[in-house]
């Protein structure tokens, strides 16, 4: 592991400021993801700015019944946090199907919310990855790809984003509260993770020196139910090879609103725009569920290796539906 | 005197006895291998190759060398010259050439094991790369048959006429299966500590044999044996991969000679495992079976291919089970080899059983389904009154009461016979069969000390090995009934080559032999000493030779079932239930066996539903290569495993009458679930893993039967 | 730099502590207490769990700078001063659940982490309490009887 310096921020303003005058410091926050990243080089930074015990380790209610989830909060927490489990099922879901308790223990919200992928290239600094160094290609194309993209890659990159946390909160439209050098600013989580393109490098739009400093949570007509359902290769403990968040409205047996995120299938949480406005206004049955995915998918680009992953995804949206909607599992 | 004449009368053997190594581990305070108290060690991180195969042209140390805290760093060009390099796996940094991707290349000695790691990764090396071939494909023109397989075996055997038999068989299965590269990932990377003083090598070494690491590492650095010393009194599981010593071992010794009377550390990372610590070849088999209307095989044909190192030579006997399972008049078996630029594969958990019975063990299942007949019935109807190969008689054999008490267990009466036809919940339920099988090994050469001490006590000494087998408790055992006294007066030291030589804790042959010399011994002591040996009499015993061996072919057997659950719309496949019944003779300890047994199983169904190490054939590695990616099973994905064993009474096989229990548990595993998901689904699975994407979508589709019925 | 902790109730002082160290290194290098053991580096397998501030964790994802004024609870610390074993650990050895006892040490410290928050649990609780912890030799049954059997006795006051 590359020397680097470390320093323990007291505040959200040091830490940015910290940051700000180094190019090559970077916030360490529960250690699960960038400590691994130090060991194998993948990152190398020259300082750590470890920002895990700043005050930001609070959940708030939010007038008009939203919550605030601070970045510090623990994943254990968040995902233990009585509001969020009454309010939120399909966050607390997704948090306790991602990693594990040890992991989740330390893992914190914005930690969460930047983690990096999982494509066996990016962490193995002997092979070529357009993500970890700029230009110097993709190996994963050709190459090993069962937990790789099949919506929105690019030439550059067919990576996917590892957060089960972030596909729960990108269909429940979260907001990022961000404070960076120029001040603070609020990203909606569909802009705040990003698609390849020719910079796969960028996993989202943040800046350096930009801090989450918490994620909102807007409010949900109590109609609305909501679940997490995550298929990998084993039954714990695994990175998902597709996970559906969704969150259903349904009235006098038509869908009076959806939202939808699908996780293991792009290199953000997938947000299901097209399934959605498929199923707006259509009655909650087996068929315009099925009509839905198979609308969001009909774009799906698979590559080598992962073409099982387009009627896996199809097939889970459409049984997740149906547990909303009451229906027994067939 | 034959070590075999005349049964230990069974008195601590049989009883549940804790593990009496069991206090230290769950205190923290037994001391592996790594943490020998060795004074101020210094620490050592390897430097591997990142091409499959080509020469070194250019090795730049000097920022390495630079890094505070480094002592030295070690490449082809200035690494110790070893004084045998026949075996080129051992031969570390002998030469410039690369023979596989991930090679040692050099090594960096440090102060702390950070400066060396970071150290390492600051060698710039450079190369003239050749072209390189690291995939096994089955088409290939250049498979060539090894002089003979893993074990000693017959590359190839031929019985009858097998083309004419098929050819007129009423039932005929011709089909290919495919099992996927393991590797085997025990809990402890392997861990050298190496110091050199006065000329002599210590290692406390992370080892499945302390003499066998004796033997092969002396000649490499031109010492007499007794030059090194070898230590290992725990070990964090092995499961094969530290049955015979790989290249850090070797590396870290070298190490060691630049820095005399220090202590070099080392510990691979466990990415660095899937390169130089051995793995389980793929393998691919062509089986085709001949039967009668009824069932009765007429013909039974296996051709296997799997991989070696250019380097080094490993042929996994992956046919040598089929010719002794089942009863046919015409049988051959051969094996080829595709020789690749691939680090050398070596044993884990029974090489050539585990895979071959996979194979073997499903094409059964196809052919029941073809003669229409119940899979248990079919495999009593081929029990062979004699080995099939040899003709000698069976020392003891029951597969058929084990496949019977095992059925009875599952309730193997709830088996619907059509795939596909029982649905609980969103779920397709099926139930599976398959049979077990692991040869009796006699393995020579093994000696124990047993020297009488005060109030009755004995010391007993032996350089034995206990991976987390149970080593330390069973040997215990013995050695009491051998001597007649209660366990707690017994002192068993292994793990050290202080104590006589011991065969490897290999084939599951350990018991066998290592307490075969104890017995040997403690009835040498009585013979010269009578019951009250004076304070400091001491016998030496050996395994000796066993010439029932000779007479008898000698097996464990057993029967495996399966209930595996499919989620109808995601393919997601779960095994809620597994029961193991086994014929294995005299179980030593009922505790540490079922564990050995119900561990086996659990790795079985880890290779039926998660392991593979996906090789990139455009790089030349394994792709997945750390635990987030090699899946192995974890707590969630095991159920109920219900292991049990039949009362067998074999006096043939050993002074105790037992037989080895530490690998049969893996042999069958992966075809009673393969079996089990295509009763549950319709979907034969003929490539381990049994991933989810092969049970997703129409049981149909391309993955047919390839049955004939005339 | 200088790290201060308490580990297992003692206070500790670390110096020259390098930042890029990971608790796991300091608590086995510096400290002399290598019942955490390194079986992966990546968190994936749970080996080296200890308690940070009470909640199980992977100490080599930890790096040292983070565990100043915190406090750290390890393997050494589960058994009584007088060298008695505690629950777990008595019901580990009679469950038979160890086998190389590689994995025990991380298990046993997630294992008494669940019995202190939760004495009575399903084996849905163990076995999510536990799914971090990897082990290739047991097949986790015997671990799940150990942990059900500390239950007990502890739940009769044993």
């Amino acid at each position: 592991m590359k020397p680097f310096a470390y320093r323990r921020a007291d505040d959200v303003a040091a830490a940015v400021a910290l940051l700000s005058q180094d190019r090559h410091a970077v916030f360490l926050g529960g250690g699960t993801n960038l400590v691994d990243h130090l060991r194998l080089g993948v990152a190398t930074p020259d300082t750590l700015v470890d920002v895990s015990r700043l005050p930001l380790d609070r959940i708030e209610e939010l007038p008009g019944g939203g919550l605030r989830v601070g970045a510090t909060v623990r994943n254990s927490d968040l995902a233990a946090d009585p509001l969020v489990r009454q309010r939120y099922p399909v966050l607390s879901q997704a948090l306790l199907s991602g990693a594990s308790g040890q992991l989740r223990n330390a893992a914190t919200t914005a930690g969460n919310l930047l983690q990096r992928t999982r494509c066996v290239y990016f962490q193995d600094v002997t092979t070529a990855c357009n993500k970890r160094d700029p230009g110097s290609g993709c190996s994963a194309l050709g190459g090993y790809q069962r937990y790789h993209a099949i919506l929105g890659a690019s030439p550059e990159c067919t990576a996917t984003h590892p957060s089960d946390m972030a596909v729960a909160m990108a269909a429940l439209d979260a907001v990022v509260q961000v404070v960076g050098p120029d001040g603070e600013r609020a990203v909606p989580i569909g802009d705040f993770h990003r698609l390849p393109g020719d910079r796969p490098h960028h996993d989202t739009v943040l800046g350096h020196g930009d801090l989450v400093t918490a994620v909102d949570l807007p409010p949900l007509p109590e109609t609305v139910r909501s679940r997490y359902r995550k298929v990998r290769d084993r039954a714990s403990y695994a990175f998902a090879l597709v996970s559906v968040a969704a969150a259903l409205d349904v009235r006098d047996g038509v869908v009076a609103d959806v939202r939808i995120a699908l996780g293991g299938v792009a290199h953000k949480p997938w947000r299901a725009s097209l399934a959605e406005q498929e199923l707006r206004g259509a009655p909650a049955t087996e068929d315009s569920f099925r009509r839905a995915a198979e609308a969001e998918l009909a774009a799906a680009q698979p590559v080598d290796g992962n073409a099982f992953k387009v009627p896996l995804a199809r097939n889970t949206l459409v049984a997740t539906l149906r547990e909303l909607t009451g229906g027994t599992p067939r | 005197m034959t070590a075999t004449q005349g049964r230990v009368r069974p008195r601590a053997i049989g009883t549940p006895l804790d593990r009496l190594d069991g206090r230290a581990k769950v205190t923290g305070s037994a001391r592996y291998a790594y943490e020998q108290p060795v004074g101020e060690p210094v620490y050592l991180h390897a430097v591997q190759a990142t091409v499959a195969r080509g020469r070194i042209t250019g090795i730049d140390t000097e920022a390495a060398a630079a890094v505070p805290g480094v002592l030295a760093v070690l490449t082809h060009r200035n690494a110790p010259r070893l004084a045998d390099t026949r075996d080129a796996e051992l031969a570390v940094l002998q030469s410039d050439a690369v023979a596989f991707r991930g090679q040692f290349v050099g090594g960096v000695v440090a102060t702390t094991s950070e400066a060396a790691r970071y150290a390492a990764s600051l060698v710039r090396t450079t190369y003239d790369t050749q072209p390189h071939d690291s995939v096994l494909r089955p088409d290939r023109d250049d498979l060539y048959a090894p002089e003979s397989v893993n074990g000693g075996f017959a590359t190839d055997t031929e019985q009858g006429d097998v083309e004419a038999a098929l050819a007129s068989a009423a039932v005929t299965v011709d089909q290919t299966y495919t099992t996927a590269m393991n590797h085997n990932n025990p809990m402890e990377p392997h861990t050298t500590v190496a110091v050199w003083n006065d000329g002599e090598l210590t290692l406390y070494e992370s080892t499945q044999g302390v003499h066998m690491v004796r033997s092969q590492v002396a000649p490499l650095f031109g010492l007499q044996p007794d030059e090194v010393h070898v230590v290992s009194p725990f070990v964090g599981g092995g499961f094969g991969s530290k049955g015979t010593p790989h290249a850090p071992v070797v590396l870290a010794a070298m190490a060691a000679r630049l820095v005399p009377g220090r202590a070099v550390r080392f510990a691979l990372t466990r990415p660095q495992m899937f390169f130089v610590a051995g793995y389980r070849t793929p393998t691919v088999q062509h089986i085709r079976l001949g039967a009668d209307r009824g069932g009765r095989l007429t013909a039974i044909s296996v051709d296997a291919v799997s991989q070696t190192s250019r380097i080094k030579e490993f042929a996994e006997q992956t046919a040598v089970a089929a010719r002794m399972m089942y009863a046919a008049p015409h049988r051959r078996t051969t094996h080829r080899l595709a020789r690749l630029d691939v680090p050398v594969p070596s044993w884990m958990r029974a090489p050539g059983e585990c895979p071959g019975m996979f194979a073997a063990e499903v094409a059964m299942d196809e052919l029941a389904e073809a003669c229409g007949l119940d899979p248990v019935e079919l495999r009593i109807r081929n029990e062979p009154a004699t080995d099939p190969e040899t003709g000698r008689p069976f020392s003891s054999r029951n597969l058929v009461a084990c496949l019977r008490e095992g059925a009875r267990r599952i309730g193997w009466e709830r088996r619907e016979q059509a795939p596909r036809s029982r649905r609980e919940a969103g779920h397709l339920v099926g139930l599976g069969v398959a049979a077990s099988v692991y040869p009796v090994f006699w393995m020579p050469g093994s000696s124990a000390t047993v020297r009488a001490g005060a109030g009755g006590r004995y010391t007993v000494s032996i350089g034995a090995a206990d991976l987390g087998t149970g080593t330390w408790t069973a040997l215990a055992q013995i050695a009491a009934d051998a001597l007649e006294v209660p366990v707690e007066r017994v002192e068993l030291r292994i793990g050290d080559t202080a104590f006589p030589p011991a065969s490897v804790a290999g084939g599951s042959s350990g018991i066998t032999a290592w307490g075969s010399a104890v017995v040997h011994a403690a009835r040498r002591l009585r013979e010269t000493y009578g019951n009250a040996p004076p304070d400091g009499a001491e016998a030496t015993g050996e395994t000796g030779d066993n010439p029932a061996t000779e007479r008898f072919a000698m097996y464990a057997f057993g029967a495996q079932f399966a209930e595996v659950r499919v989620d109808e719309e995601t393919g997601e496949v779960r095994v809620p239930r597994l029961v193991g019944v086994f014929a294995a003779g005299c179980v030593i300890n009922p505790k540490t066996a079922r564990s050995q047994l119900v561990g086996g199983m659990t790795m079985g169904l880890s290779m039926a539903l998660h392991e593979e190490s996906h090789v990139d054939g455009r790089l030349g590695q394994v792709a997945n290569h750390d635990l987030a990616e090699y899946h192995i099973a974890a707590n969630a994905d095991v159920g109920d495993i219900d292991v049990s064993w039949i009362d067998e009474d074999d006096p043939h096989v050993n002074p105790m009458g037992s037989k080895g229990i530490g690998e049969i548990g893996i042999v069958g595993t992966a075809a009673a679930v393969a079996n089990a998901a295509h009763n549950a689904t319709g979907v034969r699975v003929r490539d381990l893993p049994i991933t989810l994407d092969k049970l997703l979508g129409d049981p149909g589709a391309g993955n047919g039967p390839a049955v004939r019925r005339r | 730099m200088r790290v201060t902790f308490t580990v297992n109730g003692r206070p500790q002082e670390a110096d020259d502590v390098w930042e890029g160290e990971s608790l796991l290194y300091v608590l086995r290098e510096r400290m002399g207490l290598p019942g955490s053991k390194n079986a992966c580096e990546q968190g994936e397998c749970g080996s080296c769990t200890v308690r940070l501030d009470g909640v199980p964790v992977c100490s080599c994802l930890v790096a040292a700078g983070q565990v100043q004024g915190r406090r750290v609870d390890t393997v050494e610390g589960l058994a009584g001063e007088d060298g008695e074993l505690s629950a777990i650990q008595q019901a580990f050895v009679d469950a038979g659940a160890v086998q190389c006892g590689f994995c025990t040490p991380g298990l046993l410290v997630a294992a008494d982490e669940l019995l202190e928050h939760n004495p009575s649990p399903s084996d849905g609780d163990i076995r999510e309490a536990l799914s971090g912890n990897l082990c290739r030799c047991t097949g986790y049954e015997k671990i799940l009887d150990a942990v059900r059997l500390a239950a007990a006795r502890t739940g009769q006051g044993v």
